[in-house]
Parts: C-alpha cells; sequence; structure tokens
C-alpha cells in the first residue's frame, strides 16, 4: 500500500498534522486519527449527511472527501461549534425545540444548519427545508429540526444586532 | 402555612409528570459527546469485515482463502469450517429456527455472510475480502413466496429438509416454516355463508427496511486471562443477547458483559443477534485482540432484519348497514432464507391477531403461513409490536374496501362498527382484552378538527372539474407493552422488565433499567416518573440502561414497551421507595404512618403542614436515622409483568392531491390525534409521533426492497431505497385524548409505535380514495408517483 503523506488542517482553530494514507476519508481522519467522533457515518456514499464538517466555509460530505484534498483547509466540526463553554445557537435551538432523537444524524445537522445560516440568515421554513435536504434523520420526522433552525436564526439575528448597536 | 400555590410551584420545579421538560441526554449529542458502538477504539482493536455471496442460492464448492491471507496486516480470514469445531457456525434464532452464522455448504440469499476477513484496519480488511476466491455452483432460485411450496420448488433448508415439524408445529413443506390460525373457522365460514354482503381483497404489504440511520455493529473483546467476553454492541436488548451469547459460547453468563451504549435508531433492526456479533466476537477469542465490525449501509439494507412481506387476503361479511358480522383472513409470510425474525416464542405472527381493530367484530378467523425463499432473514416488528402495523393495515383497508361497496361514507362505516367505551374491557374474537378507549369521540373530534363534511364537498366540487384529491381515514387500535409473561416469552425468559433505583443521601438518585433507549429519550421520562412517585426532581435521578454488568435483567426496548412495562417498574419501584421514606418520616416526626400526607415532596403532619420532613431530609435520614429494626438505605428493585397489554388508539386523516399528469402525491394535511393513556412529557410524544408519521409516510408512499428473479435485491443503498428528507416530509398536525390504561400503575401505554402502524393505512386510504369514483377498490403499497400513474394511465385520466 502507498504509503503515508504528513498533511496540515485547521480543526476547529487548532492547528494539526496527521499522516494520512492518499486514499484515506476526511470521515475517518477526523474520527479515528483525531478523536473527533462527533460527525457520523451512516452510509458512505454522500447521501445521509451524518457525516457532514464545515470545509474552508462549505457544508461536505466528509465520507466523499479524501483527507489529502483538505491538506491546508480549515475543518469545523460539532465539536467545535460550542464557544468559550457557550452551546452556539444553532445546538440550543436542537435542545430547545426537541430537533434530535437518538442524536446519530444531529451533529450533521448542526454542522449544516450553521453553514446553511450564514448563507441564508432568514430563512423561510421551505428555504430551511431544502436547505438541510442533504441530511436525514429517521427520528424526529424534521419538524422540530426546522423549528431548532427557526430559534437560531433569531437568536444569530438578536446577537448580531446586538453587536451592532 | 403551605398554600396550594406553593406546593404548585415546587411540583413545577420538579419537572416530573406531565411536564414537557427539555432532555437530559441532549447536551452530549448536540456536543457531538454522544457515544455510540463505532466511537468506541480499543487498544489492539483489529477490523472484521465479510466476503459476501453475489448469489442468491447457490453451493460453496470451494473457499481459498490464503490469497488474503498472505495480504500483509490481514490476521485471519474465518468461514464456516472455522466455527464448526466451536459448534458455532449455526445459531439458534429468536424464532425457534436455526441460522447459518457463516454460509455453511450453501448461501440462501444474496450477500449472505461467507467469510469474515480480520485486517489491521477497515480498509485493509475490505480489500482482502476481494482476495478471498469462492467458488460458487449456482442452483434454481425461489422467490416468489407463492410459488414455495410447489412441488418442484428448489429446497431453500437443506438442513432441515424432509422435517415434519418446526419450531412452530407441522411443517407442510420442505419450504414451510409454520401455519398459525386463530378464531372460529367454522364459525366464520358460516357467517359469510350467510352474509347479505362480502367483499374481499388481496393486499400486498411489501418488504421494508426499518434502516436507523446508525447500522449495526460491534466491538468484541476476549480477556483469555479471565474468561470473559465484552461486547458492546447496538442492541435493543441487550440482556437477552447475553443469554443467547452465553449459551452459544459456554461461558458463563456472569463471565459475557454486553454494553449497549448510544444507539443511533433502532426500530426493531437491532432487536435479532446478527452474524457480525458472532464472528467478531469469536475472531476476538482466537485472535486474543479487540474485533470491530461494523456494517455499511448496503449490507444493512440487503441483510439486516426487513420487515412485513405480508401477502394477505382480507375478506368482510356484513349486512347492508354496513354493520360488520366477520371477518377472515389469510397471509403468506416471506420469511426469507431463516426464521429469525423477534417474536415472543408462542407468537409465531406476532400479535397479527388485532386485525379486528376497533371495530365490534362477532367472529373472526385468521391464518398465516411463513415459507422459506432466497431473501435475508428476519421479519422484525419494524416500529411496531410484532405485525400489528400488517394487522392494521388490513382491517383499516378492508373497512374501506366494505364503505365503498356499500357506497357508505369512510367515517358513518366506523361509526357503526366502533366498539363502544362501555364495552371495556373488551374482548376480541381473537383473543386479546382491550383495556380501555374511546373511539367515537376520537374520531369524531378530528372530523371537526379537518371539516370532513367541507372536504368531501370540496373533493365532489374537484372531481366534477376531473382533478384528483383523496381523503384517507384510519381509526385503529395499537397494541403494546409486551409483555404478560403467561403469554409472552423470548427464549423463553418471561417479558417483563425492571428498575432498580437508590436515592444517596444527599437526595439525589440513580436508577438502572432493563430496556434501552435508541432515541426515545428513557433518560428523561423515567426519571419523570421516579421523580413524580418518590418526591424528588427529575433533574435529579440519572437514569442508566445498557450495560448488563449493571442493569437490572429485562428483555429490551422494542414494541413500545419502555413506558407500559419498564415505566411500570419505575412507578412501582418508586412507590417502594416512598412507603419506606414514609415509615422513616413517620420515626422522624414521632407520629404514626397514618398521620401523614404526602405534598409533592414532603411528608406533613396531617393538618399541621409546618411539621414535615422533606424527601431530601429523609434520604439523609435513611442512611443515619432510621426506625429500629429497619435496614439503612433507600433503594428498591422491581420487576415488573404486566397483567396484560397496553392497547393505545388514535384517530388519522390524511389529505391528498394527486397531480394526474405525474402521479405525484401532495400531502396536504394530516391530521393525527393520539390516544396512549396517561402523558409523561409531552414533548417527547410529539417528537415521536412526528417521527413514526414521518417512518410511515416513507413506507406508505414509497419504499419497497424489491428483487428480480434471481434474487438480486434491487436498491439496497440510500441512493435507490426512500428515506425521506425535509423536503418530502409532510407538514404533521397533533392532537390528543388521555384515555388511562386501567391496569398500568399510572395509567400510561406507550406511544410510539401509533404513528407509524395507524399512519400507514390512512396514507393508502387517502391515496385510494382519490381514485374511489372510477370503481378502485385497492391499490398496493408503495404509492410512489410512477405507480400512481400507472393507474392514472389505465383509467385514461391523464387524457389532454
Ligand atoms: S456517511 Fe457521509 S453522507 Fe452518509
Ligand atoms: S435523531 Fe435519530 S437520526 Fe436524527
Amino acid at each position: 500500500m502507498a504509503s503515508k503523506t504528513p498533511i496540515k488542517l485547521t480543526v476547529n482553530g487548532q492547528q494539526r498534522e496527521v499522516l494520512v494514507h492518499p486514499r484515506e476519508l476526511l470521515i475517518h481522519t477526523l474520527r479515528e486519527q483525531l478523536g473527533l467522533t462527533g460527525a457520523h457515518i451512516g452510509c458512505e456514499t454522500s447521501h445521509c449527511g451524518a457525516c457532514t464538517v464545515d470545509l474552508d466555509g462549505a457544508s461536505v460530505k466528509s465520507c466523499t472527501v479524501l483527507a489529502m484534498q483538505a491538506n491546508g483547509s480549515e475543518v469545523l466540526t460539532v465539536e467545535g461549534l460550542a464557544q468559550g463553554g457557550e452551546l452556539h445557537p444553532v445546538q440550543e435551538g436542537f435542545m430547545q425545540e426537541h430537533g434530535l432523537q437518538c442524536g446519530f444524524c444531529t451533529p450533521g445537522m448542526e454542522v449544516r444548519a450553521y453553514r446553511f445560516l450564514q448563507e441564508n440568515p432568514d430563512p423561510t421554513d421551505e428555504e430551511i427545508r431544502k436547505g438541510l435536504a442533504g441530511n436525514l434523520c429517521r427520528c424526529t420526522g424534521y419538524q422540530n429540526i426546522i423549528k431548532a433552525v427557526r430559534y437560531a436564526a433569531s437568536k444569530l439575528a438578536t446577537e448580531k444586532s446586538r453587536e451592532m448597536a | 402555612m403551605t398554600t396550594v400555590t406553593e406546593s404548585q410551584v415546587r411540583a413545577d420545579e420538579q419537572q416530573n409528570r406531565g411536564c414537557s421538560r427539555k432532555r437530559k441526554e441532549d447536551p452530549r449529542f448536540i456536543q457531538g459527546k454522544g457515544n455510540y458502538v463505532d466511537d468506541i477504539k480499543l487498544p489492539g482493536m483489529l477490523h472484521g469485515d465479510f466476503v459476501r455471496s453475489p448469489f442468491a442460492h447457490a453451493r460453496i464448492k470451494s473457499i481459498n482463502k490464503e490469497p488474503a491471507l498472505n495480504h500483509p496486516g490481514v490476521h485471519a480470514v474465518l468461514t464456516a469450517e472455522d466455527l464448526k469445531p466451536l459448534n458455532l457456525h449455526w445459531m439458534p434464532t429468536l424464532a425457534g429456527d436455526m441460522q447459518a452464522v457463516l454460509a455453511d455448504e450453501k448461501v440462501a440469499f444474496q450477500n449472505q455472510e461467507v467469510a469474515m476477513v480480520i485486517a489491521d484496519d477497515r480498509y485493509i480488511a475490505a480489500d482482502a475480502t476481494e482476495l478471498v476466491e469462492v467458488e460458487y455452483e449456482e442452483l434454481p432460485v425461489l422467490v416468489d413466496p407463492h410459488h414455495a411450496m410447489d412441488d418442484d420448488a428448489p429446497v431453500i433448508r437443506e438442513d432441515i429438509a424432509g422435517k415434519k415439524e418446526g419450531g412452530h408445529g407441522l411443517r407442510l413443506h420442505d419450504n414451510h416454516i409454520f401455519t398459525w390460525e386463530v378464531g372460529d373457522k367454522d364459525a366464520t365460514d358460516r357467517v359469510f355463508d350467510e352474509a347479505e354482503v362480502t367483499v374481499k381483497q388481496d393486499l400486498l404489504y411489501p418488504r421494508v427496511h426499518p434502516c436507523p440511520l446508525e447500522t449495526c455493529g460491534c466491538v468484541a473483546s476476549f480477556d483469555s486471562i479471565n474468561g470473559e467476553l465484552t461486547v458492546h454492541l447496538t442492541s435493543q436488548a441487550p440482556h437477552v443477547v447475553r443469554t443467547v451469547f452465553s449459551q452459544l459460547s459456554g461461558i458463563a453468563e456472569s463471565k459475557v458483559h454486553i454494553n449497549s451504549p448510544d444507539i443511533g435508531g433502532g426500530f426493531g433492526n437491532k432487536v435479532g443477534v446478527y452474524p457480525g456479533y458472532v464472528v467478531a466476537s469469536v475472531a476476538s477469542i482466537v485472535l486474543g485482540r479487540p474485533v470491530k465490525w461494523v456494517e455499511d449501509r448496503i449490507e444493512n439494507l440487503s441483510t439486516t432484519a426487513f420487515a412485513r412481506d405480508y401477502h394477505m387476503t382480507g375478506e368482510l361479511a356484513a349486512d347492508s348497514q354496513g354493520r360488520i358480522k366477520a371477518l377472515r383472513a389469510n397471509v403468506l409470510a416471506d420469511h426469507g432464507a431463516f426464521d429469525s425474525c423477534a417474536d415472543p416464542r408462542k407468537w409465531p405472527a406476532g400479535f397479527f391477531n388485532i386485525c379486528t381493530g376497533s371495530y365490534d367484530i362477532p367472529t373472526a378467523y385468521a391464518r398465516v403461513d411463513g415459507v422459506y425463499t432466497n431473501k435475508a432473514p428476519g421479519g422484525v416488528a419494524y416500529r411496531c409490536s410484532f405485525r400489528v402495523t400488517e394487522a392494521s393495515y388490513l382491517i383499516e383497508r378492508m373497512i374501506d374496501v366494505l364503505a365503498q361497496k356499500l357506497d357508505i361514507d369512510k367515517a358513518e362505516i366506523r361509526r357503526r362498527n366502533f366498539i363502544q367505551p362501555e364495552q371495556f374491557p373488551y374482548s376480541t374474537p381473537l383473543g386479546w382484552e382491550y383495556d380501555s378507549g374511546s373511539y367515537p369521540a376520537a374520531l369524531e373530534r378530528v372530523l371537526e378538527a379537518v371539516d370532513y363534511e367541507g372536504l368531501r364537498k370540496e373533493q365532489a366540487e374537484k372531481r366534477a372539474r376531473g382533478k384528483l384529491m383523496g381523503i384517507g381515514i384510519s381509526t385503529f387500535t395499537e397494541v403494546v407493552g409486551a409483555g404478560p409473561s403467561k403469554n409472552c416469552d423470548i427464549l423463553g425468559v418471561g417479558m417483563f422488565d425492571s428498575c432498580e433505583v437508590r436515592v444517596h443521601p444527599t437526595g439525589s438518585a440513580i436508577a438502572r433499567f432493563g430496556t434501552k433507549s435508541q432515541g426515545q429519550g428513557h433518560e428523561t421520562t423515567y426519571a419523570q416518573i421516579l421523580g413524580t412517585e418518590i418526591g424528588i426532581s427529575s433533574e435529579n435521578i440519572q437514569v442508566e440502561e445498557g450495560d448488563t454488568d449493571t442493569a437490572p435483567y429485562g428483555l429490551g426496548t422494542y414494541g413500545s414497551r419502555s413506558t407500559p412495562v419498564g415505566g411500570a417498574a419505575a412507578a412501582r419501584a418508586g412507590q417502594k421507595v416512598h412507603a419506606k421514606a414514609k415509615r422513616i418520616a413517620a420515626h422522624l416526626l414521632e407520629v404514626s404512618e397514618d398521620d401523614l400526607e404526602w405534598d409533592v415532596d414532603r411528608f406533613q403532619v396531617k393538618g399541621v403542614p409546618d411539621q414535615a420532613k422533606t424527601m431530601t431530609e429523609v434520604a439523609w435520614a435513611a442512611y443515619n436515622d432510621v426506625p429500629e429494626g429497619m435496614e439503612h438505605g433507600l433503594e428498591a428493585v422491581e420487576y415488573y409483568d404486566p397483567p396484560n397489554l397496553t392497547f393505545p388508539f388514535g384517530a388519522y386523516v390524511c389529505v391528498v392531491d394527486i397531480d394526474r399528469h405525474t402521479g405525484e402525491s401532495h400531502i396536504r394535511r394530516f391530521y393525527a390525534l393520539d390516544d396512549c393513556g396517561t402523558r409523561i412529557n409531552p414533548m417527547i410524544i410529539e417528537g415521536q409521533i412526528h417521527g413514526g408519521l414521518t417512518e410511515g409516510f416513507a413506507v406508505a408512499m414509497g419504499q419497497q426492497l424489491a428483487f428480480d428473479e434471481a434474487g438480486n435485491i434491487l436498491g439496497a443503498s440510500l441512493m435507490d431505497y426512500f428515506v425521506p428528507t425535509a423536503v418530502e416530509t409532510p407538514q404533521w398536525e397533533l392532537d390528543y385524548t388521555e384515555t388511562p390504561s386501567p391496569h398500568h400503575p399510572i395509567g400510561a401505554k406507550g406511544v410510539a409505535e401509533s404513528p407509524h402502524v395507524g399512519s400507514i393505512p390512512c396514507f393508502s386510504n387517502a391515496v385510494v380514495d382519490a381514485f374511489a369514483h372510477q370503481g378502485i377498490s385497492h391499490m398496493n403499497m408503495p404509492h410512489d408517483a410512477y405507480r400512481v400513474w400507472r393507474t392514472i394511465h389505465e383509467l385514461g385520466l391523464d387524457a389532454d
């Protein structure tokens, strides 16, 4: 097998250097090498979104990104959402609105919702549904996930207006 | 003085029964700190991956492991030959059959496990599976269960060929598993012979898959020094798995440790014991290192525990007013190559005999025949208790078929046949005793909420304009809470469940259960039940499940049994603690117990509320100042064996608009009223219902595990198998009534299966109703756009 190559990643704000195989998937690097088991594997075919992470400002399914492709990138996983012991509004939203049951889809959903709200800070329900269509949930039926995203949107908007004031 | 308001404030602070408090499990899940099986990494851990059969039926002529074994990083390749000396190449199923752990001389379904490669990492293991050379000789394949018992049908199970007896009585053919009959056949036939009206309809409930987002997996670790086997695995029933593992391996049950950590959804898929668990454990024993096996999505969909596959014929006999006199049901059940469904032992077709539903049908007879085919084994209770989904589908479809024949409104025919509230407890002709219900009130409330009359008018007007609009109704009765050990057991172990609770000196408590949450929120719900009974806040009660070392024996979580059985155990254990606490309080206050009254979190002297001892004070005293002769401590254990099952029910209405050019269905409204008896946490109940309705929508509108003639599974990935996204999923409207179960300690009935069971016929009834004016009385699921369009096209409704 081809030998390992060192790559550099900034993961949740921290510089990391790891040795990866040329065919190693980013999800495996994150989970197995960096011990970040928040992102999950539900299909390995880009369909379920359980492995969603944020890569240089875009949501990606880390089961279909080679670790080497991510060399030099900034990666944000669910573990990096909370800052200074404070939950991110997206996390708070999921908890307040009962947007999760088994919790397996949740990290991917949250990381996607985080990015989606930057793309569209004031979405309609319809837009939230479309924005989260790449992430499957088998437990919740989505209705409360949509509420959770709405909760986060309004909280983020309030925070922003406070910052501007 | 204590006022009512004051105790109300204290009660609110406790966030106990009836409160929509936020879930205790959420902080870890939302921060990525859940601990699922695939998150477990042990020192020296190896990875297993299966070599699987490309054919549905073939003889294995030879297996050459050498090339795989020579691959760097490969530690072992295990086949049936390797398991044979340990007598582990076959295992008993939960349904009284035997299943090949690794294919023994032949394969009987596509993707059957043939060998496991164990290697340094999952990439190497996957590579090496390609190097195992298996030579197959293809055999004729049996796909259609209707031909399973033909004279010239290929024999699927050579191991039991010629055997006249199976786990459930007589076998009529080499591919026959069992016949299960309930009810009075002769009486039913007589009613049919004399009936004014009869209807008959074939209904196919296709093979579907629970498809939880987390697949199945395990990490097995054998400690050869102490002779102990630890297996972390995705199980809804860890204690039963431990019993099976002990029986299989011969290791004392006390030295087998099963741990089910956080589970990413189960829905019935994670009840059974799968070959992967067994082979990974053997590999760990053989290699002396931990072995992880986690299946991928294709393996999950194609080999682990499918559901349904019931080929049913329903018949109703009635008078001209639509009063039903008898029901007859004949079912052919396709169980695949091994009968490994997880039903209680005496119920080979599960609780299918609930098929008389919510209706007062005096006479009934049902017969189910199980057969083998070249498909994956299983037949699990997918989000239902043991075939109640199939049963409800049958009756809820049939009552519509009858209504249509008699030209009676579909709500009206239900009204005419409902079991009335005063008839409870109600004995059905197929052997159940329903505990409580209020069916007419539930239906009327729903009809009013959706303006049923208005909808029917709108429909008539739309039909006149050539538009397709359907209104579906479903008024179902569920049967959950398995179960009384007098009639329900798994492998001979009665289906009780358990709670062990210990209140610490400072007044917080730990409680452990024999059930296992897969997302249902047990840590919160159980704490709320216990909190109310004991008089402490749910916040201060830590709930644990899944670790067989610490949790009391219980039968696990499926079939909505957690609240009806585990919840009852919690209530009773809480009451035991409460009773002891009362004796301690009486001692502390130096009064007799009879002089005490309870107020939320404290015992107070009757008429003198200032003289009181809070539960926190009592807890402390339990460890330093107890009445003479009393044991210290404040704890209790309860193994609750329910006297009966519980019977939640509901009334649903679905409104669908269908595009007559594309066949696409748009669910315009779905109104669901559920009655699950006493409600513990309304927020969690709502979430469970949303989830169940969404899974019901998926089954009715798009899911099917299909096979071609050669037994190739068509569409075993999420690319082809329909799992709805947020875009397709309809908006749900919920409502409830509350009819407590009279025999449950706190009246709770269980809820999570109801929306699945109740919604599927409701969707179907709505789609079929859109074509009722064209004389269509039934269409088989799934009602995807193509199939609906075909009906439209055949009827010529897409012309112009
Ligand atoms: S695991 Fe990556 S999308 Fe499913
Ligand atoms: S919460 Fe279980 S898959 Fe979404």
